[in-house]
């Protein structure tokens, strides 16, 4: 082998002198190309596997933690949820339809691997501005494309979260997650036990397809990245191969079972001997391929989509393979489950790779890259208040943060979405949370996904933490108990030292927030090289987040429901305009600290919000987010087009941050007169500032600062202003 | 009288409807698989919404050669009850069990919202529980739900009263505006001559439950469960 | 052997939202005089038949009967004789 032989499949000199370590000798070119994707960063987390083992992982509730297909959570009565977020950032930044179906097929067949039943679907995008028209391609293929997969699929897509910002421009940000739902014993895990046992590839047939995928998710974009073959995804092949999954899984036939994703049978093989201690001997002229005269080294490599490696008892062979027939499916015995610990591939009968299954996971390297603060932070950090002139019309400021694409509805994307197959949707996207029941109990789940990554940027360990924060406040506005996370770190490149600490910062903040808040992370995905051009995008630990409803009937909205109710803010506000979409939009500034997060405060909250849902206290509750108290309460009187007549005493505040301020820990509610005092008594239990600041009524949003008219504007006009918002973008 | 619900390699709808018609009627109901060349012992045959063969080619267009389908038709010239719903109703388009045909909504893109429709014909056996121009608040979720026919075929379901349901606006008028995919002249549902096979967009099976937002829907499999008892 | 080069495309008098919609943005991209977009299918469909008649008759049984919904679609096709 030639420096360049290895160099250009992506791996150091000193990672060749490692694999001839483990293997003894040079390896083979197969033998280098399977090392060389399995050590690719995508599959191996070579950058980031040190830094992600202090993330708080354990908890009374969780079954499977980090390391397998997907997390595992306990919700009682024998039911456990399963769930998990990914990227798909680089193949949608090339065939924006086929990357994100393909990034969707990719995490529903992580669930049902795991023996669940894939319930719920959630995405997490990030584009440029939508005044670039390559973005609007971007934006409307990629929507369709996870219309397209999902809806077809029959897995309803009940929300998520969209952004748009100049950092995106080049390299989008497409995460996937999805939500299943298992009897706890019916928990697979992908170990290949049982010496002798037969190995089987299920699925659709094994193509040319997206060679090198791993590897092309593990460099920066630029304008000679040459992207692999484009995967198409086939929701019709999955939706079968899930049904035909689920039914041997729940019939007890099923040793072990993992999915093929990046890296394809070179991965499922060597992660599944290694996490169950054996190995595996595959011939690969039984793989059932699509092309004829594919090599050892295009079977090994490709990453073709809906297929599925199983381990299954001698005796229960025959019975697994008619499984697959009867649902059309094609399957084949392609290997057996040995002692020795080795992969052993053959062509044919002859040897053509033979590599130790834990040199190719475990014992992948592990680095600790240098890391240093970033020197832009310096001229981030300081935001002086003074030289931000505050805005004459408070009304048009209001119109335009509401007509941001940002803020506006997101209803142009999810009505493309089939959010309602399964019947089980109490609460679909636009809301805080979405909420579906589980059928056969009382149980309701609430689920979201966030991240406001300008916060993370301006500090990445505080913003990290709000972003769990909010997640959470999401989960209890809608009713929830906030019970585990999945997390999706898009990062720029972690060979660069401003990057990596942007990384240890926020796993660090990530970390902190979920030990307080009682959320640990189950799993996740780390997705480094996001960069376009040298340029990196905002750091972004999306946060998928799960919560649990005893009773599902007891979810709340945000949505004003009565006139005459009173509108209560709970929590406290704050001079807090750093990294807010009023700075961002009206001053033209990404600048300053994001609103400080104070853990116990937020808990707090949670804890009296989830009291007032479940006593049935309030009608209503919605987090304050971007666009702060004015933007909440507008959003509050879309639903059923109820104004609210407001009233705000200014204090010494500046009156932009009181009405459009980012200031963490914060919730608005609505509820009739006569349940003030029970609210009341339970804010003081918790020491949650309350205050009333209205009553519903009307047809307008009104809200006045110490007794002056700030705003005033008819419901209707807001709404249409905020529903226009991403549409008037689009042809 | 028993329900069979008809599983296409695909659908999904399936498991709504298995679930409604068992768990919320509580009335008698079986999967009817693909493969399958009998319908016997099933009293009403249910084509449900979802993906039949991936909505490939066209919407129904593969399912429609399913091997049961043959029992399916037979079914249906002996007088049986055939609901399509959805990508069911395009199966029934495609193997001329019912006039017209599905094609891309006229927005071009799939659509999922609530739907109000406006009861055409009460005198059927899926209607008979609701009343003339009543209204319905029903969900649908389709990319190929634009119903076509040629004016002669349109002017002959006016007047054999093939027209279902129509789409309409919450005054009960079917406008442009309540028109959710460009269907010809609202339709949103119709039936067959000798009025025993049904075919419509919207999804009644997800307005079947309070909790869901609406119990429209529930009135069509009870007019198909009232309907069975007055035959007894 | 023969191989069936089929074009299949609404009928003209049905409206084509995908054509509309290409047609569009063609015209926000700033291309005047582009009169119409049609979008359809292209199949293409390899089979056996001993002459070209039995072939023409083959490729309009398979249209009819599955390819084409004849409803709302037109089709047009070109037959080819090719190596085995």
């Amino acid at each position: 082998m030639r420096p360049e032989d290895w160099r250009k499949l992506g791996l150091r000199d000193d990672e060749y002198d490692r694999i001839k370590e483990a293997l003894g000798r040079e390896p083979n070119h197969l033998e280098l190309g399977m090392f060389s994707v399995m050590w690719s960063e995508h599959c191996s987390y070579k950058h980031s596997k040190a830094v992600l083992k202090t993330f708080p992982t354990t908890g009374p509730r969780v079954l499977q933690g980090p390391g397998e297909n997907a997390g595992v959570v306990e919700i009682g009565d024998g039911l456990a949820v399963c769930f998990k977020i990914e990227s798909h950032n680089h193949p949608s930044a090339v065939e924006p339809y086929q990357g994100a179906a393909t990034g969707a097929g990719g995490i529903i067949r992580d669930i049902f691997t795991m023996g669940a039943r894939p319930i719920a679907l959630l995405n997490s995008l990030r584009f440029g501005p939508l005044t670039d028209e390559r973005v609007r391609y971007l934006f409307a293929q990629v929507v369709a494309g996870i219309a397209g997969y999902g809806n077809r699929i029959g897995i309803p897509t009940v929300g998520g979260e969209i952004y748009f910002d100049p950092c995106y421009q080049g390299n989008p940000l497409v995460n996937a997650m999805c939500v299943g739902l298992l009897k706890t014993d019916q928990l697979r895990l992908g170990k290949a036990t049982g010496i002798g046992n037969p190995v089987i590839l299920a699925g659709a047939r094994t193509g040319r397809d997206g060679m090198g995928g791993a590897s092309f998710a593990s460099v920066e974009l630029s304008e000679e990245t040459q992207a692999p073959d484009i995967q198409v995804g086939d929701p019709f092949t999955e939706k079968l191969l899930l049904e035909a999954c689920l039914e041997l899984i729940g019939r007890g036939d099923v040793e072990g079972i993992q999915d093929l994703g990046a890296a394809g049978l070179t991965c499922a093989v060597s992660e599944m001997a290694s996490r169950g201690g054996t190995g595996m001997e595959i011939e690969l002229a039984k793989v059932p391929c699509r092309e004829e005269g594919m090599t050892p080294y295009e079977i090994m490599l490709s990453e073709s989509q809906e297929r599925m490696l199983l381990v299954v008892a001698p005796e229960k062979e025959a019975k697994v393979h008619a499984v697959f027939k009867r649902w059309g499916l094609t399957s084949a015995t392609i290997g057996r489950v040995t002692e020795d610990g080795m992969l052993r591939i053959r062509m044919h009968g002859a040897v053509v790779a033979e590599i130790p299954a834990r040199s190719l996971t475990e014992d992948a390297p592990v680095y600790h890259p240098e890391a240093k603060e970033p020197t832009y932070l310096k001229s981030t950090a300081d935001l002086p208040l003074a030289a931000i002139a505050e805005p004459a019309d408070y009304d048009s400021v209001l119109l335009k943060l509401l007509a941001s694409p940002n803020l506006a509805s997101k209803e142009w994307v999810w009505r493309q979405f089939d959010y309602l197959a399964r019947t089980s949707t109490l609460v679909g996207p636009g809301s805080d949370a979405a909420v579906i029941r589980i059928r056969g109990t009382k149980k309701g789940l609430a689920l979201t996904a966030d991240c406001n990554s300008r916060y993370v940027y301006l500090d990445p360990y505080e913003g990290a933490k709000i972003a769990v924060a909010e997640a959470a406040r999401n989960i209890v506005c809608s009713g929830g108990e906030p019970l585990a996370i999945t997390d999706g770190l898009n990062f720029g490149s972690p060979e660069k030292p401003e990057i990596y600490w942007q990384f240890r910062q926020a796993v660090a903040g990530i970390s902190e927030a979920c030990r307080v808040l009682e959320t640990p992370v189950t799993g996740g995905n780390v997705s480094f090289y996001n960069e376009a051009n040298g340029e990196a995008i905002y750091p972004t630990p999306i946060i998928g987040m799960v919560g649990l409803l005893e009773d599902a009937t007891q979810y709340c909205t945000p949505s004003f429901k009565a006139a005459g109710d009173l509108v209560v803010l709970l929590g406290e506000t704050y001079d807090e305009l750093g990294g807010s979409e009023y700075l961002a939009l009206i001053h033209g500034r990404v600048q300053g600290k994001p609103p400080a997060l104070d853990l116990a405060k937020e808990k707090a909250l949670h804890r009296t919000v989830l009291a007032a849902i479940r006593q049935g206290l309030v009608r209503s509750a919605h987090d304050l987010s971007e666009g702060g108290l004015a933007v909440a309460v507008a959003e509050c009187t879309f639903g059923n087009q109820l104004g609210a007549v407001v009233e705000l005493a200014r204090g010494d505040l500046r009156t932009d941050s009181l009405l459009f301020g980012e200031s963490q820990s914060r919730v608005v509610l609505s509820l009739p007169p006569e349940k003030l005092p029970a609210l009341q008594t339970l804010a003081a239990q918790e020491k949650v500032p309350l205050r009333v600041i209205g009553r519903t009524g009307g047809d307008r949003l009104q809200i006045f600062v110490d007794g002056n008219r700030s705003i005033d504007r008819s419901v209707a006009e807001l709404h249409t202003a905020w529903q226009e918002g991403i549409p008037c973008h689009l042809p | 009288m028993k329900f069979g619900v008809i599983v296409f390699p695909g659908s999904s709808g399936d498991l709504d409807l298995y679930h409604l018609i068992k768990d919320v009627l509580e009335a008698p109901v079986d999967y009817i698989w693909h493969e399958d060349t009998s319908v016997q012992g099933f009293d009403c045959l249910i084509l449900p919404g979802g993906s039949s063969y991936g909505s490939y080619l066209r919407g129904g267009a593969l399912a429609r050669h399913s091997p049961v389908m043959a029992a399916v038709t037979a079914f249906a010239h002996r007088g049986g009850l055939v609901l399509g719903i959805a990508d069911g109703f395009q199966v029934l388009t495609e193997a001329g069990l019912l006039p017209g045909a599905l094609y891309t909504n006229a927005g071009g893109r799939f659509h999922c919202h609530s739907t109000t429709l406006r009861v055409e014909n009460p005198d059927t056996p899926f209607t008979r529980n609701l009343h003339r121009n009543q209204l319905l608040s029903i969900p649908f979720a389709h990319g190929e739900g634009n119903y076509f026919v040629d004016p002669a075929t349109l002017q002959q379901l006016e007047e054999n009263g093939q027209i279902v349901f129509r789409y309409a606006d919450e005054r009960g008028q079917p406008s442009m505006e309540a028109n959710p995919n460009g269907s010809v002249s609202n339709i949103a549902g119709v039936c067959n001559k000798t009025r025993n096979v049904l075919g419509m967009m919207p999804q009644p099976e997800r307005a079947g439950e309070a909790v869901l937002g609406s119990t429209d829907g529930l009135a069509i499999f009870l007019s198909i469960l009232k309907y069975w008892e007055g035959r007894q | 052997m023969w191989r069936a080069e089929i074009k299949v495309l609404l009928k003209p008098s049905i409206l084509d939202p995908q054509g509309q919609a290409a047609e569009k943005a063609l015209a926000t991209m700033g291309y005047t005089g582009v009169d119409r977009v049609r979008v359809g299918k292209y199949l293409e469909v390899t089979f056996n038949a001993p002459d070209r008649t039995a072939a023409e008759a083959k490729v309009q049984e398979l249209c009819n009967r599955l390819l084409v919904n004849t409803v709302i679609e037109d089709y047009t096709y070109h037959l080819v004789e090719v190596a085995p």
